[in-house]
């Protein structure tokens, strides 16, 4: 068993149940994008360089979450709309511990 | 007015390299990029990352790549209209087109292709909602002319490098900085830290980390921001000027409104022949276009744009005969008279010894 279940919140407030694969490298941006819950375009502008914050996320329930590198701190440190539980997807690898995780994305930049 | 084969909207790693495709074809081209250098992304955004997908590179720095590339294409005297965002097309009787930027500056080609990636790049504006009423009245994205500070109350707003350079200069020019930023680190250049720190010590910078500037205020041009610190609260504070420093963002921006076929916020074309969009003579290649399997990747690009240059090349000159040539047999002639060719053997008759 290679897939964990994620909940995602898109910009209009639908939620979405994905099952995400650990096995293939990816991160929550790549399966946000790779199931198009959000406009082509909208998301992973830097192509998940953490130097733009398209894929920032409030993660909204109780998971021990990677420390966050230096990049993405900064990147946050920048961003609008960030609250404490700010994070941003290109930087969450999909691993087995995030079984079960729940996100909201943050509104996009204008 | 400016005026050339090929104009080329956007002067990263595919535009740059059109330049090349089209030299070899004798075309000559004219850039447009709304940034002030060439390199696009690769220049603006991650110069100093590595790719690894680039053929025969096994590892390049993107600052490199356009370098290189910049090189490459010196021969052929590629005309750049920098810092300029192309805004305006219009299609004139003979098909030909003009292409006019922000500035005015205008541009005549038989051949138009767009090589905008994911668009031109413009200020990150922080949300607030009537920042858009005090633009130009003592909000500014850009410093162009850092004089008009002289004797000003000024807040800045960012943590980049920006953000510090602009504080550590107008400490001495204006005659209030105030630089407000969301955390307690910078994550700007060591010196430059350094010099704030230093300058906010001796009061020369007003520093307030852990806040965010939430609101702003004024009558015809600004009064006010409105702070908000972490765990102090809000509080107000009287400035003449409030210049947010958070970045650049690419924005597909006026190319939208040109009468493209668009699709997920990219340019549709026609991948089967020579990707040209809906309006013949139009172009679009690399990341700013799209069609079934896609890939934004600059090795994509380069291909969309040597297929795209052979396109041009029958529309400026109908009925007249091409053959490709490997630049190995043909060489590459300059516009500026340079001639790159493939050495000869020496070939020495064992009768003359």
């Amino acid at each position: 068993m290679s897939d964990i279940k994620l909940k995602i919140t898109d910009r209009e407030g639908n939620i979405h149940e994905v099952d995400a694969p650990t096995d293939m490298a990816m991160n929550l941006m790549e399966v946000i994008k790779g199931f198009e819950l959000v406009p082509e375009g909208t998301i992973g502008t830097c192509g998940g360089m953490a130097m733009c914050a398209s894929c920032q996320c409030y993660v909204t329930s109780e998971h021990n979450l990677p420390e966050m590198e230096y990049d993405e701190e900064a990147m946050l440190s920048e961003a609008f709309h960030v609250e404490d539980n700010s994070r941003l997807g290109c930087q969450l690898n999909i691993t087995s511990e995030l079984d079960g995780l729940e996100v909201t994305l943050a509104p996009e930049e204008l | 007015m400016i005026t050339t084969d090929i104009i080329i909207i956007g002067a990263g790693p595919t535009g740059l390299f059109t330049v090349f495709e089209a030299g070899l074809l004798k075309l000559k081209c004219h850039l447009i990029d709304a940034l002030p250098q060439a390199g696009g992304q690769c220049a603006e955004i991650y110069p100093k990352k590595p790719i690894y997908d680039i053929p025969a590179f096994p590892e390049v720095l993107a600052g490199d790549l356009v370098d290189n590339l910049m090189e490459q294409i010196k021969a052929f005297e590629p005309g750049f209209t920098l810092g300029e965002r192309a805004d305006t097309i219009d299609k004139l009787d003979d098909g030909t087109f003009i292409v006019t930027t922000n500035k005015g500056t205008q541009h005549k080609a038989p051949v138009v292709a767009i090589a905008g990636g994911l668009g031109s790049f413009e200020p990150r504006k922080p949300p607030i909602p009537n920042i858009a009423d005090f633009e130009d009245k003592g909000v500014a994205y850009i410093i162009r002319d850092p004089e008009i500070y002289r004797n000003k109350k000024v807040v800045i707003a960012g943590g980049g490098d920006s953000a510090l350079d602009w504080s550590i200069f107008l400490a001495d020019v204006a005659t209030e900085v105030t630089l407000v930023h969301r955390r307690n680190d910078f994550r700007g250049a060591l010196d430059s830290v350094e010099k704030v720190a230093e300058l906010a010590k001796i009061g020369k910078i007003n520093l307030v980390t852990e806040a965010e500037v939430k609101a702003i205020d004024g009558d015809d041009t600004l009064k006010s921001v409105t702070i908000k610190h972490k765990t102090e609260g809000e509080f107000i504070k009287e400035t003449d000027c409030f210049i947010p420093l958070f970045g650049l963002l690419p924005k597909l921006g006026p190319i939208a409104n040109w009468g493209l076929e668009i699709e997920k916020n990219a340019i549709k074309v026609n991948n089967a022949l020579d990707y040209q969009t809906n309006i013949e003579g139009i172009y679009a290649i690399g990341d700013v276009n799209t069609y079934p399997g896609k890939l934004k990747l600059i090795l994509c690009g380069f291909h969309e744009a040597t297929l795209m240059c052979q396109s041009a090349y029958k529309r400026i000159n109908p009925g007249k005969k091409y053959v490709m040539k490997y630049t190995t047999v043909g060489g590459v002639a300059g516009f500026d008279g340079s001639m790159k060719v493939a050495k000869k053997e020496q070939v020495l008759n064992i009768k003359d010894l």
